[in-house]
């Protein structure tokens, strides 16, 4: 990791632990969905922004792990955030087993077909599928997590909880970024014959995009059931997946620090706006289109020079 | 006769009602360097892109070290050890020249998602021989000093020699170059001959398609001619420069220009 952008997250930690301790119940609690919409923003990204495969039914996948963890704690007493991995792994295996044939698909045929899967996500939901879902009223009744006999209810402390889990996954992320899975992501996007004629199995990769961007919505999820206790169908909308989406693409495609500035763009700024009522919306409206049309790659891009010249003295110095 | 490296028997591809290659054989030796040349539309790229698996054969075969490729994806192709260049250049534009190299280091290393995010010592060692072998590649095609620019900021015959090192970078034993002087001006088309003699030199086997006749004179053992789809003659430089199918079908063209 380069030093300023080291430095450049020590100082947001910095700042968003001092914000925890000064800000009222309200605002933190807003914080804690910047933290939410982070993580899912940043589970798209690996999609989205590094392999480049349109995805606007992300929500389905924060929609499996979240119910996951619900289920599996109302009715088996599993303690919420061991059901965490749980929650990952269903939302895993749902993204592995939707996106295996429709990921030949291209840029605007995935991502209709994308919207398809969001949808009959959220309507099995509605329908009460196998009788586990609740239907239209969802679950309730989720118990609270407990962290080392800490029982956790304060917004403060689902802000360590939430926060916490960001910074392990800008830190992992980061790392994926930098090895040779990230950059096959990234030959696939830049193009793809090319990358299946350097020998790169693009299927495969393709597939295991999604598999772990799905499983790390799925964690998010099944954060989110813990922080609501109540968790029904209407909040796993396609509009959860249209603004992840802005997310990723006003933030800045592939670029982890853009995605968390977007998160507290889309997600913050309206909060902050609020005493404009409507017209906040209207003004974000405008500002996305604006932004579309004269910086098209995002607030804060994705740079490429993931290598400096003294890396590549160390790796010859180590042959 | 020693077994050939590249067998193609019978190799036929219909697209639609056009029959883009029509009945071709011919074979590649271990350590050549071998010129597949026609007018354009005669079907060499389509020969390529039917070796490397970017098509599927309507009828024929093709072998390589005596295993049918034959229904392969390009990528396990790409392992099995062929490598080749694209004809309107295929980088990762974005990308910096290092980052182009590493893509061929790929079928050659294994560190999956979880190594990436832990980056146990194995997957450490892995990745510091990557950037090594794919820093040896730049220092062989000449772009050392270029490692760090970005793709699409190289000149367009840097681009072409970036291509060669991405493509050596897989360890192949065949490279396949589509028009790899294209674009290029006379020195570097010269630079370009000592690179291919350089690579064969490595035991690397050469296929090359090239309108560059200087180049395909000087430069292969043997040229295959395409015509229509169909193979008109095969043979050493001295003696396609002879023949009057040749002549006729592929120089006479030339002369009209």
């Amino acid at each position: 990791m380069k030093r300023g952008l080291a430095l450049a997250y020590l100082a947001l930690a910095l700042l968003l632990a001092a914000a925890a301790m000064f800000l009222n119940a309200y605002w933190v609690d807003v914080l804690n969905s910047v933290g939410l919409y982070a993580l899912l923003a940043l589970s798209l990204n690996l999609i989205l922004g590094d392999a480049g495969l349109f995805n606007m039914g992300h929500a389905a996948f924060y929609a499996v792990g979240a119910y996951t963890a619900a289920i599996i704690n109302t009715k088996y007493q599993v303690p919420i955030l061991w059901a965490l991995p749980a929650s990952g792994l269903a939302a895993a295996l749902f993204g592995g087993l939707v996106a295996r044939p429709v990921i030949h698909l291209r840029g605007d045929y995935l991502l209709i077909v994308t919207i398809g899967m969001g949808e009959i996500v959220r309507i099995a939901l509605v329908n009460d599928v196998f009788g586990l879902t609740g239907g239209p009223n969802g679950i309730f009744g989720i118990s609270r997590p407990v962290v080392f006999g800490h029982k956790i209810h304060e917004p403060q402390d689902f802000f360590y909880l939430i926060w916490g889990f960001v910074a392990l996954t800008v830190f992992l992320f980061h790392r994926l970024g930098q090895s040779r899975f990230g950059r096959a992501l990234n030959y696939l996007r830049e193009d793809e014959v090319a990358a299946e004629g350097s020998g790169v199995n693009t299927a495969r990769y393709k597939l295991m995009a999604f598999v772990l961007g799905a499983a790390w919505a799925g964690m998010a999820g099944s954060i989110y059931a813990a922080k609501m206790t109540i968790i029904s169908p209407e909040s796993f909308s396609f509009w959860e997946s249209v603004v992840l989406f802005m997310i990723v693409i006003l933030g800045g495609s592939g670029s982890i620090p853009g995605v968390l500035l977007g998160a507290f763009l889309v997600v913050g700024l309206p909060e902050i706006f609020r005493g404009f009522a409507t017209a906040r919306m209207l003004v974000f409206g405008l500002v996305m289109m604006v932004m579309m049309v004269f910086r098209t790659q995002g607030i804060l891009p994705w740079r490429a020079v993931r290598f400096k010249e003294s890396d590549i003295v160390k790796a010859e110095a180590a042959q | 006769m020693t077994v050939p490296l590249l067998r193609i028997r019978n190799l036929t591809k219909n697209f639609g009602g056009l029959t883009a290659v029509n009945d071709v054989s011919f074979d590649v030796h271990e350590g050549s360097i071998v010129g597949l040349i026609g007018p354009n539309g005669a079907g060499k790229t389509t020969v390529f892109n039917l070796v490397t698996g970017n098509y599927k054969a309507s009828t024929g075969t093709i072998a390589f070290r005596e295993k049918m490729l034959g229904g392969l994806r390009t990528h396990r192709i790409i392992r099995m050890g062929i490598a080749r260049t694209f004809q309107n250049i295929r980088l990762f534009q974005q990308l910096s020249a290092v980052e182009n190299v590493l893509a061929g280091r790929h079928c050659r290393t294994k560190a999956g998602p979880f190594a990436a995010m832990l980056r146990p010592p194995g997957q450490r060692r892995e990745e510091r021989a990557s950037v090594a072998k794919a820093i040896a590649e730049l220092e062989f095609v000449g772009l050392r000093e270029q490692g760090m620019e970005m793709a699409k900021n190289l000149s367009y015959g840097n681009q072409r020699r970036l291509e060669i090192g991405r493509a050596l970078a897989t360890e192949p034993k065949l490279l396949i170059l589509d028009e790899p002087a294209g674009g290029m001006n006379e020195q570097e088309t010269d630079q370009l001959i000592d690179l291919i003699r350089k690579v064969r030199d490595r035991g690397i086997t050469v296929l090359l398609i090239e309108h560059d006749m200087r180049l395909v004179m000087r430069a292969c053992e043997k040229i295959v001619v395409l015509e229509d789809g169909k193979k008109i003659a095969e043979g050493p430089p001295e003696a396609i420069k002879r023949d009057p199918r040749v002549i006729e079908a592929y120089l006479g063209v030339e002369e009209e220009e």
